[in-house]
């Protein structure tokens, strides 16, 4: 068969396009590689004692609405904590530098977000700040293992009386 | 022995014809490296198969995603869970519609061009004629043309991925207003290598049985103008029912 350029060129063009997408799904979809938008806006960090299953890229806000996003999580060996980097849109450079950040659930199965209640301070947070004042992510298990902790306590130091007295007669 | 060959059952019918199909996958590997001494030939079946097919496996592709986005966001949002439709999304793409819908439309795209072309050529005895000039038509017609369909399907698997993705993001992000970053920040944190390996290993197997279905029914065409037409519809209910049934079975056993 004689040589054929289209022919040639467009087998080219799907091999290629195929092993890229083939390069996509099995690179960037596990694991965090996709960087969604720019770095837009300023950084601040904040150290928490638990994050949950908070992951890069989950949302920053303020009163419900948008403003940033979780830039990265590391972890410090000397206070074991863990330290969030919150990139926050340059829109937003008068939040007080007193303000709090917690780790908070949308809905039941909804992913994990970072909420910043404002402070009362005049000086603002600027690139590099550190938001001091951090509540941690609710982990949901210990909360339910401390409820049935207190129920089972209640529970058994009610019913000990109660048998003792059946115990006597 | 009588003159008179045995009329075979239904039943009898169907084991000759698993066994025919089987001793005709073995032949075809056989002549599949001597084929690969002629390259051109493989490259001019991938870009049928393949590059010819791209058309529609996209717009399929883009389609699905969207209504996966479309029926994801309806059905998580009753949970109060929208954020999950990246998640959602892509597992479903990746391990059960990507190459399902695509061996689908492969059977119907690639499958049928290529048991009537080689069912012509058995009708036109262009295959006996090769055979009286010693070209064997295993290695320079069905060799090919099954090779270039098996490396053509997980290629086409991946792109079809690719913009289904890109079609749920597209309505569940721009039209829903799910959060960009929790949707790609849950999606890469559910899904796994395994999962895209899943979806690798489906598409590779589904390419094998779509290719060899097609160039059976070609091969062993009537040769009369309605038997090419009946091999060209068996091609697409085989090829069909062949992938579903594989998907279950390979389903079950990455479980």
């Amino acid at each position: 068969m004689r040589p054929n350029r289209a022919l040639e060129i467009g087998t080219g063009l799907f091999v290629l396009l195929g092993f890229a997408a083939l390069f996509f799904l099995t690179t960037q979809l596990p694991g965090s590689g996709i960087q969604v938008g720019g770095p837009a806006g300023y950084s601040v960090t904040a150290r928490f004692d638990n994050v949950g299953d908070l992951k890069a890229g989950s949302p920053v806000t303020m009163a419900g609405v948008r403003i940033g996003r979780v830039a990265g999580i590391a972890f410090d060996p000397t206070d074991f904590k863990a330290v969030v980097t919150l990139d926050i849109d340059r829109r937003y450079d008068t939040i007080p530098d007193d303000s709090d950040a917690s780790i908070q659930t949308a809905g039941l199965l909804g992913g994990k977000y970072v909420g910043i209640g404002p402070g009362g301070s005049d000086t603002w947070l600027h690139d590099g700040s550190t938001i001091e004042f951090t509540q941690s992510a609710i982990v949901l298990e210990s909360l339910i293992n401390k409820f049935f902790a207190n129920f089972a306590g209640s529970r058994s130091s009610n019913d000990a009386p109660a048998a003792k007295e059946d115990a006597t007669p | 022995m009588s003159v008179v060959p045995a009329r075979d059952g239904p039943i009898t019918t169907i084991l000759r014809r698993i066994g025919a199909v089987v001793v005709f996958l073995a032949s075809i590997l056989a002549q599949c490296v001597p084929a690969l001494a002629r390259p051109r030939l493989i490259v001019h079946q991938i870009y049928n198969a393949g590059a010819r097919s791209l058309i529609i496996i996209m717009l399929c592709g883009l389609f699905v995603g969207m209504v996966l986005g479309l029926q994801g966001f309806d059905l998580l949002q009753r949970f109060g869970s929208e954020d999950a439709l990246g998640v959602a999304a892509a597992l479903g793409l990746l391990k059960e519609l990507g190459p399902v819908v695509t061996a689908l439309l492969f059977a119907g795209r690639a499958g049928t061009a290529l048991t009537s072309e080689i069912g012509l050529m058995r009708a036109t005895d262009q295959l006996t004629a090769m055979q009286m000039m010693a070209a064997d038509p295993m290695r320079l017609i069905v060799a090919p043309r099954f090779l270039g369909g098996v490396v053509a399907m997980p290629l086409l698997v991946a792109i079809f991925n690719m913009i289904g993705l890109f079609g749920a993001q597209l309505v569940g992000v721009q039209l829903m207003g799910v959060d960009t970053g929790a949707f790609w920040s849950q999606m890469q944190a559910a899904v796994e290598l395994n999962d895209v390996q899943e979806g690798f290993i489906k598409s590779v197997v589904f390419g094998t049985a779509c290719s060899l279905v097609a160039v059976y029914e070609g091969y062993h065409t009537e040769p009369t103008a309605a038997g090419v037409g009946l091999a060209t519809t068996r091609t697409v209910v085989t090829s069909s029912v062949l992938t579903l049934l594989l998907d279950y079975i390979l389903t079950a056993a990455f479980l």
